[in-house]
């Protein structure tokens, strides 16, 4: 049997794209179906995803965690963990749809979690780390239980299968959100374990990528100095992380955070403006280790926001454009024109350069 | 009862080729070959060749060849030539074997036992000759708080760092144990390549004051040398607590090399040995260190980075782990096949660890203890090509410190035998008509040459692992496998065996 997600590096290429209403008006996750749909053979049928933000109102301030079991007992052990770190708002069992073509779908759970005050002020953390050590440590620690998805007003819904298969078993068209992003995964090898599909989340942030970076291990080894473990082994876990450090721990803007990931060449930098150049350097030189090299093109969501980076060299596609309030970014354009054929604006962002959609004077991450 | 000891190695003449020009007698500055004005012939006294190969490199006719004796004690694997003879050698003088450069034994050389990744298919190997491919790179601490001024923009909060162009540095080797001119050749071509090279501990001659922008000065157990201005010229400071070469002695210039000129500069008496203390005598512990590093930094302002250099050695992880919270920019750390001007025969040969081990493990001993970034490493001892620098990296060094491989671009022939004082190759020699034999100009342009196609050939290969800056190839194992090694050797490396999967 071929090993488990994490016990091996796995590598893969795949079509991501995303779609933002920046008036913050709802869409269903219909659109998103659709779109990935015409993108079907850069999948392989091994993995996909979606991630909605605005989807839970009703519980928008409670953290929206999202778990897999492989078995009952898994479930025990995890709801034991959460209820000693959280209060249980209110937990369900997902619903789904049956098809055909998705199988061997494991336990899906969803639970609206507040951290207990009297456990987060003891432990002397900031809420979000609080809450990302527990997602962490039920990963880690609980074997067969696994957190997919563990932000604020947002979710994560993903498996083994095609993309629009893995939307309709999610009954996507019946949530509602002011942006979604979604993921077809082409995989070079894998068992087909459906914590592996993408979006990868960590709190609000989900990312879907797109490439197989050259940089991984060095990524790794240098982000794990800092109380990340990278388990599934996986870029856009690394990625995640690299953005989490980044912009929740250092406090880091997207801008800055993609002067990082994608910097700019020594030899362009040289030749920006005084303000840039030093800028710019001044990052490279804090956090060479988090250069990501190779091809990788990303949307990272995030509450308020997406935001669509490629790599320097731009050795994966990516094309945004925009249509009224709605902005798209997909590795293709004929998904985007699948659901909006008439477009006010399309471009292709160059390698390296971040493209930043938010909800209007929402005040978010790009400053 | 003086022992007869056969000489190692014979020097060939073909007397049909051979003009009998003298040539190789005025270029043999150990007086092996003479004329024979009754025969019109040349002769050699076997016994006085360092095999140096000077005389085969500038006979006209290329007459000569230096070939290894088969004169043979009786066989014994125990008891092989060499080690008998230099038993005859210690009962004949009751003297301490000397040797030079580094350590020749046939232990394993882990560089030639990992194999590089490419690319293939799922992501794309990038053409260097068609797209930007960084091989520059900053030393230093890269810790730093993120502070912004009133606009927002970042302030620079970064301690001094070093820029170079490439990820090589000539690593210390003093004025004394090496030449003026080869100091000279260092110096220059350090600037052109827009690295640095490394005084040792033999100071600063004033004339390369000029080159301190790519100057390391170093600061070692005998302190020769230092004083504010030689402090102040130089772009970093290295405090060297040990050498690959010799761990656990300090630094020997036989007085023989202590010409007027290399006394002005250590400021110690000419013609007299100067050996360096076994340990720095302000230095007995790790607080003592940070105390220096500290006194450096006070004399130069926080101005300049500390590095720390020690010899790879049984605990180096743990060392190193105490130097990165020293207040150390960066640790330098030499293996035990890095070269001397001199040392102990056994010491060399037998004391410290492989760079490529004492690397693996004090990178991933930093990164365990979250500290990584408090320090950059820089390796030496011995990186013989680019490949050595590029697996180097993927362990985990910042960048490399080259020596012997530098002195063979200068025309060293390797025939460890510094330590006498007459190198005929002009290198390793305070005699002015052998030092004249080294001219800068040709030996800086050798050195850049050698560096250049290093970093074309670093280039190439990274282009090859989709890498296009040697940020993302440090510490980056997983372009690695090992070939021919044991588990442990694996775990130490922190590699997996050639043929394993991602």
């Amino acid at each position: 049997m071929l090993p488990k997600e994490g016990q091996f590096r796995d590598p893969s290429g795949c079509a991501v794209t995303g779609v933002i209403d920046r008036s913050g008006r709802g869409m269903t996750g219909e659109g998103m179906i659709e779109a990935i749909s015409v993108m079907h053979d850069r999948s392989n049928g091994l993995g996909g995803g979606f991630a909605g933000y605005g989807i839970y109102p009703h519980y928008k301030d409670f953290y929206a965690f999202h778990l897999f079991y492989d078995k009952k007992e898994a479930q025990e052990g995890a709801e034991a963990f959460i209820r000693r770190h959280f209060e249980i708002v209110y937990s369900s069992e997902i619903q789904t749809r049956k098809l055909p073509s998705v199988t061997d779908e494991p336990l899906i759970f969803r639970y609206f979690l507040a951290p207990l005050p009297q456990k987060l002020a003891n432990s002397h953390l900031d809420e979000r780390e609080y809450v990302a050590r527990c997602v962490n440590r039920i990963n880690a620690e609980i074997a067969g239980a696994y957190v997919f998805s563990s932000g604020k007003n947002m979710g994560i819904f993903k498996g083994v299968g095609y993309p629009e298969d893995i939307g309709r078993f999610y009954r996507l068209e019946e949530y509602e959100g002011y942006a979604w992003t979604c993921h077809g995964r082409y995989p070079t090898n894998t068992p087909g374990w459906w914590g592996g599909a993408h979006p990868f989340g960590l709190l609000d942030f989900s990312v879907v990528h797109n490439g197989e970076i050259s940089s991984y291990d060095a990524n790794r080894r240098y982000i794990e100095m800092f109380g990340y473990k990278c388990t599934l082994q996986t870029d856009t876990e690394v990625i995640t992380y690299i953005i989490d450090y980044l912009v929740r721990r250092r406090g880091l803007t997207l801008e800055e955070t993609a002067h990082v990931l994608a910097a700019s060449f020594w030899s362009t930098i040289a030749d920006k403006g005084e303000e840039a150049k030093e800028q710019e350097t001044l990052l490279r030189r804090m956090f060479p280790s988090l250069l990501v090299t190779g091809p990788f093109s990303i949307i990272l969501g995030y509450t308020g926001g997406l935001m669509a980076l490629g790599d320097r060299l731009k050795l994966r596609s990516m094309v945004c454009a925009e249509k009224g309030d709605r902005a798209y970014i997909s590795s293709e354009e004929s998904a985007i024109r699948k659901i909006e054929p008439n477009l006010d604006r399309v471009w292709s962002p160059a390698g390296g350069e971040a493209v930043v959609f938010e909800l209007y004077g929402k005040g978010g991450l790009a400053r | 009862m003086n022992m007869y000891i056969q000489p190692e190695y014979e020097v060939i003449r073909n007397s049909d080729k051979c003009i009998a020009c003298r040539v190789c007698e005025r270029q043999c500055a150990n007086l092996v070959h003479s004329f024979d004005s009754e025969t019109g012939k040349m002769k050699a006294d076997d016994s006085k060749c360092v095999n140096c190969h000077r005389c085969v490199c500038l006979c006209p006719t290329h007459a000569l060849k230096i070939v290894k004796s088969d004169d043979t004690y009786k066989i014994n694997a125990n008891w092989d030539n060499q080690t008998i003879n230099e038993v005859y050698k210690q009962a004949n003088t009751g003297g301490v074997l000397l040797s030079s450069m580094g350590n020749p034994k046939p232990y394993p050389v882990y560089w030639d036992r990992m194999l590089v990744n490419a690319s293939q298919v799922t992501n794309p190997p990038i053409d260097p000759l068609r797209e930007p491919m960084e091989t520059q790179l900053y030393l230093g601490k890269r810790a730093a708080k993120i502070e912004r001024d009133e606009q927002g923009k970042l302030k620079n909060t970064l301690a001094p760092q070093l820029k170079l162009k490439v990820p090589v540095l000539f690593s210390a080797m003093s004025y004394g144990s090496i030449s003026y001119n080869a100091h000279e050749s260092l110096a220059r071509a350090a600037e052109e390549l827009g690295t640095y090279y490394n005084t040792g501990e033999g100071g600063l001659h004033k004339d390369f004051y000029k080159y301190g922008k790519n100057t390391i000065v170093q600061v070692a157990s005998g302190r020769f040398g230092v004083f504010k201005d030689y402090l102040e010229s130089a772009a970093a400071i290295e405090i060297k607590m040990g050498q690959g070469a010799k761990p656990g002695i300090g630094g020997h210039l036989p007085g023989a090399k202590i010409s007027a000129d290399v006394s002005e500069t250590r400021m110690i008496p000419q013609g007299v040995d100067a050996i360096s203390p076994a340990p720095h005598h302000d230095i007995y512990s790790i607080e003592d260190l940070r105390q220096l590093v500290y006194s450096l930094k006070e004399a130069t302002e926080y101005k300049k980075p500390v590095i720390v250099k020690i010899a790879a050695v049984h605990n180096a992880a743990a060392i190193a782990s105490g130097i990165a919270r020293s207040g150390a920019d960066i640790i330098a750390i030499d293996g035990y096949r890095g070269g001397t001007g001199a040392a102990p025969t056994r010491i060399r040969d037998n004391v410290g660890i492989p760079i490529e081990l004492a690397l693996a493990q004090i990178d991933q001993r930093l990164r365990d203890e979250g500290i990584r970034d408090e320090v950059s490493i820089l390796v030496g001892g011995s990186i013989r090509s680019s490949a050595d620098v590029i697996k180097a990296i993927a362990l985990g060094a910042d960048a490399c410190y080259i020596g012997t491989a530098a002195l063979l671009a200068l025309g060293c022939h390797l025939c460890r035998s510094c330590h006498e004082g007459k190198c005929n190759w002009g290198i390793a020699t305070q005699r002015p008509d052998l030092v004249k034999r080294l001219n800068p100009d040709i030996g800086y342009k050798r050195l850049v040459n050698l560096v250049t196609a290093w970093n074309h050939e670093i280039q190439e290969m990274m282009g090859g692992m989709g890498i296009n800056s040697i940020e993302a190839l440090r510490g980056n194992r997983l372009m690695l496998r090992g070939i021919g090694l044991t588990d442990t050797e694996l775990n130490l490396l922190g590699i997996k065996y050639a043929g394993e999967s991602m």
